[in-house]
């Protein structure tokens, strides 16, 4: 772009200042400009959403959100369902990410050998590099049959009748559900979450850890009551960054979810999630009403990854501050 | 001083974890890239660069689809890279330590994660439904607003580590400010900052959901950007989840092409980034 502003005009030392000055002006105007149009565009985004989701919402109130009755030819959309699917997978996703990714980054800053770390680090962050599409064509091909020939019976067959968890591991194994979603969620997240915990691992003072180590204590005491209650702030902010992630991702979990609006208790039935139902549907939305509650759907998912991405940039500014650094 | 048992167990087990947790995380990796290549591998053919994206049952390539894809990005990089630039200066240069640059540094992180799908849907409001049509100019523009973040974070890092001594020199020179900008931090960071659009470049080449409800797909051969227009990840989609073996081969192969741009765009810039930052 600079290629553009006039050459030799200004040059070195000239006494020529005022033009100078309106250069600067400019210069400053249209850089603040452009930060200013990043603004408008959540803005605008947040706004146009309300807007085009604002039919189903008056139409419905909040049966949008507490119905499980996506009735199309009906005209009836309640949304539980893919709500609920959504929250479910991206538990589940959370319950296998988050200690693979603590041991993760607790591998790469304390145990492996020095010169294995950048290498492994880097594998793990092309984990986050491999778009999501194919992460669905993996799910949906290779990982949904082996799901359903291999694990998914075993969990029926051992834990479908247990008093407490049965129902959530009942059910015919079809590969296509909320577990197998999950799952695929959860390596999807790993690499968010193990990136951040890596940083704050290695940012943590290395006096701290030495007096630890010079009171006796092994490497997993220094690890949970030295390392963990010093990042514990940033490591609730890397999980939320997951969580958000999680929540937001469409394409993986379009393929392995089954689209199917009926609620279910079992982790093994399809069922569905907002961006899912989103992908889905919205092409095939013909009428008015149709088109505005999915729209009002990517409303309430835009709001709820807003809220979940806020706390977790707020949680890691602060260990960031504590840590004497900037942003 | 030997330590007693359960606490040397517990540490055992912990270290066990960790290393476990690891090869967890590798091992999908390795599942997912050999799948991708050894069905991708038996899928490609000369006839996927030279020929379009077949009906039902036919064999043909995504020649289409390449075209789309590429043209959309390029599209994306021409819109999206100067605003985020110019975005990213201010970030790091002339509005440092306002309260409007803390925001905007703030509320760019937030789109920097926010879920592509409703992107779509923005511009789906905004783009498709005043042209009445979709368009191969919607898809480049919900490309470009996921390009913007990554190019606004980029810039504001990399001109945070040009050293102050740099715009100092500038300014005991007699240069304006935006001459010390253009000429002097710019320069210092343009490695950086181009690293940072090919991030962004292998970012936008694998994004589907912005693109269902945006650009489309078209089956047959059109060059123009006022139309519905084929690109990759959407004919992948599209094929995977049809019953046509066919389909599905072409969509093996798409993924294949993609995966190798990405991972090489991916290493490729590491390496360089790499190599520039030891000299």
């Amino acid at each position: 772009m600079n290629a553009t502003l006039a050459d030799g005009e200004v040059a070195a030392g000239s006494p020529d200042l005022k033009s100078g000055e309106l250069a600067d002006r400019l210069f400053h105007a249209i850089t603040a400009a452009a930060a200013c149009f990043v603004l408008l565009l959540l803005g605008a985004t947040a706004l146009s959403m309300a807007w085009g989701g604002r039919l189903a919402f008056k139409t419905f109130g909040w049966h949008f959100i507490t119905s499980s009755d996506w009735d199309v030819p009906a005209a009836k959309f309640g949304a539980l369902v893919p709500i609920y699917g959504t929250l479910v997978t991206s538990a589940i996703a959370l319950i296998i990410a988050v200690p693979v990714s603590i041991g993760i980054a607790l591998f790469l800053t304390d145990i492996a050998p020095r010169w294995t770390r950048a290498p492994i680090a880097v594998a793990i962050e092309l984990l986050a590099a491999i778009p999501s599409i194919i992460y669905g064509m993996w799910g949906l091909f290779i990982f949904a049959p082996f799901m359903a020939n291999h694990v998914e019976p075993w969990l029926s067959a051992h834990l479908g009748n247990s008093p407490l968890v049965g129902p959530l591991f009942s059910g015919p194994p079809i590969g296509i559900g909320m577990l197998t979603a999950g799952i695929v969620l959860g390596i999807m997240v790993i690499p968010f979450v193990a990136a951040v915990a890596r940083e704050v691992f290695s940012a943590v003072p290395p006096s701290l850890k030495e007096s630890a180590v010079a009171l006796g204590s092994t490497r997993w005491e220094i690890l949970s009551r030295v390392t963990l209650p010093y990042t514990r702030s940033a490591i609730v902010g890397a999980v939320f960054l997951g969580l958000g992630r999680a929540l937001g991702e469409t394409m993986a979990v379009t393929f392995v979810l089954g689209n199917a609006h009926e609620l279910s208790a079992s982790l093994l039935m399809p069922s569905n999630s907002i961006a899912a139902a989103i992908a889905n549907e919205f092409t095939e939305a013909d009428t008015e009403l149709y088109r505005s509650s999915l729209i009002a759907l990517g409303f309430l998912l835009f709001v709820v990854t807003f809220i979940v991405l806020t706390i977790a940039k707020l949680l890691l500014m602060r260990i960031n501050r504590q840590l004497g650094r900037t942003s | 001083m030997a330590v007693p048992a359960r606490r040397r167990a517990a540490d055992v087990v912990a270290f066990s974890f960790a290393s476990l947790a690891t090869v967890f995380g590798l091992f999908w990796l390795a599942w997912i890239l050999w799948t991708t290549l050894a069905q991708g591998a038996a899928a490609l053919t000369p006839a996927l660069f030279t020929q379009m994206t077949p009906p039902p049952g036919a064999s043909g390539g995504l020649l289409n689809a390449f075209y789309g894809s590429a043209v959309m990005i390029l599209l994306a990089i021409v819109i999206g890279t100067p605003i985020g630039i110019a975005a990213g200066t201010y970030l790091a240069e002339h509005g440092r330590y306002t309260r409007l640059a803390a925001t905007v540094s703030f509320i760019n992180d937030i789109l920097l994660s926010a879920p592509s799908i409703v992107i779509g849907l923005f511009v789906y409001e905004v783009a498709v439904r005043s042209m009445g049509h979709f368009s191969g100019y919607a898809g480049a523009l919900a490309l470009a607003m996921i390009l913007l973040p990554i190019v606004v974070r980029t810039t504001e890092e990399s001109l945070r580590l040009v050293p102050d001594q740099m715009r100092e020199a500038g300014f005991a020179l007699g240069l304006p400010r935006w001459r010390v900008t253009s000429r002097i931090l710019y320069r210092a960071a343009q490695g950086a900052i181009v690293t940072g659009v090919l991030l962004a470049v292998a970012r936008i080449a694998g994004e589907t959901a912005p693109l269902l409800f945006t650009a489309l797909n078209n089956q047959f051969w059109s060059s123009s950007l006022n139309r519905p227009l084929a690109n990759v990840p959407v004919v992948i989609f599209q094929y995977a989840m049809s019953p046509y073996d066919e389909w599905h081969m072409l969509a093996w192969a798409g993924a294949f092409v993609l995966t190798a741009f990405v991972l090489i765009l991916n290493l490729g810039v590491r390496f360089l980034a790499r190599k520039g930052g030891n000299k």
